[in-house]
């Protein structure tokens, strides 16, 4: 029954309905298998290449946790020199994106290499146990952004990466979901068929991490959009383009109240004022990339 | 155990990991109602429903977690999510 050639293969120790797992799955899905594919440390490099398995079909390297934009880059060069035309597609983390690679992201994307890097987006640092990152959004519960008493969790809002990979110049940026299938297909298609250096994150939720069943990993990552809080837009060179429209955009409470990291909010008693500013962080999305496709006039 | 040269490993060789023994619950497939709309495919984290040669989309249970995900996406409702019974 499984003759299909999958280039991500079955036998990966993901969670059950891993939204990292999906990505990568779709991604190769994408790019083909003329592909090299360059990891950093984390879930997806952990659970899909436990020595001697690996759920990999496609060449594929990890080094360390802070450097692939910089492997890439040595690959890409080497792969020039040599007109070999595989895709170099780096597949990384938040952590390892928004906060510890940065220097080697902008290096590469600086010199202009010829690469695809794709962060999935699962927003905290979930294969050492839920750390906030760059990456991890306003009041989320993480075990370094404990609520209690005296905090509401994550206390900055989450870091505009896409904006500023494309102040460095990049040809192509696109934001994805897993939650939009096709939609991420044919922009990891796009990027791969565009000169680079391109980005595209995805948001990718991660049911242990943000606290939710398995099976609801789609669901979550829809209503991210359907919110306002997760918007999928393509940029090429520094222009945004495209972006998916909304129509009746839904409460934020929508998103957060199935949510166990966005828990504390709604206990004792609703937080108005907190949940209030989350809202603010949706409207401000929508305005900004114009999402809303049925603006009610203000009385 | 010892490791290769910049330990390689042969393509795929996750296969020999059989994660159908996690599951808690078995998704099952009714082709009821049916559409042959492949979202289960689309959808499988594991890569594990694949269409078979009736058109029809099929789980492996070898590998299979039991997340609920097809069942949950699934637009027509034909797939069912049982407890596993060991
Ligand atoms: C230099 C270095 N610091 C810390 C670690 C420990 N570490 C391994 S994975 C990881 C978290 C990765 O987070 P992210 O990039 O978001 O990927 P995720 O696990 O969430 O998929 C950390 C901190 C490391 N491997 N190397
Ligand atoms: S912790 Fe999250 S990202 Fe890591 S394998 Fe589990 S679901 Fe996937
Ligand atoms: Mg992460």
């Amino acid at each position: 029954m499984t003759e299909e050639c999958e280039l991500f293969e079955c036998g990966h120790r993901a969670c059950g309905g891993c939204g990292p797992a999906l990505a990568a799955r779709l991604i190769l899905k994408a790019t083909g298998e003329n592909t090299i594919v360059v990891a950093s440390t984390g879930c997806m490099e952990v659970f899909s290449t436990p020595y001697p398995e690996t759920a990999w079909k496609v060449p594929w390297i990890h080094s360390l946790f802070e450097n692939a934009a910089a492997v890439a880059s040595g690959i890409e060069a080497s792969l020039k020199k040599q007109e070999r035309d595989e895709h170099v597609v780096c597949i990384c983390g938040d952590g390892a994106t928004f906060d510890i690679g940065m220097l080697c992201i902008s290096g590469a994307f600086e010199r202009g290499h010829d690469i695809t890097y794709i962060c999935y987006d699962n927003e905290a640092y979930m294969n050492t146990g839920i750390q906030r990152s760059g990456a991890t959004p306003y009041d989320a519960d993480t075990t370094t952004s404990p609520a209690g008493k005296c905090s509401t969790g994550n206390p900055r809002p989450k870091k505009d990466l896409p904006a500023i990979l494309a102040a460095h110049g990049a040809t192509y940026v696109a934001t994805a979901s897993i939650a939009y299938p096709n939609d991420l297909i044919k922009k990891v298609q796009r990027a791969v068929s565009t000169h680079g250096p391109n980005y595209i994150q995805v948001h990718a939720p991660c049911a242990t991490g943000w606290g939710f069943d398995g099976s609801q990993t789609i669901a979550v990552g829809r209503l991210a959009i359907e919110t306002g809080l997760w918007v999928n837009y393509e940029m090429m060179n520094g222009e945004v383009e495209r972006v998916r429209k909304v129509a009746h955009r839904k409460p934020v409470d929508d998103y957060l109240s199935v949510q166990k990291r966005f828990r504390h909010l709604y206990r004792p008693g609703r937080n108005e004022d907190e949940i209030a500013k989350i809202q603010a962080i949706a409207d401000a999305n929508a305005k900004k990339f114009g999402i809303d496709l049925n603006v009610v006039k203000e009385e | 155990m010892g490791l290769n040269i910049g330990c390689a490993a042969a393509p795929g060789r996750a296969r020999d990991n059989k994660t159908g023994s996690w599951r808690v619950f078995k998704p099952v497939f009714k082709y009821d109602k049916c559409v042959k709309c492949g979202l289960c495919e689309v959808v499988c984290p594991e890569g594990c429903v694949r269409e078979g040669q009736d058109g029809y989309y099929h789980p492996d249970y070898n590998y299979c977690k039991g997340c609920g995900l097809c069942a949950e996406e699934c637009p027509v409702d034909d797939i069912e999510l049982v407890q596993e019974e060991k």
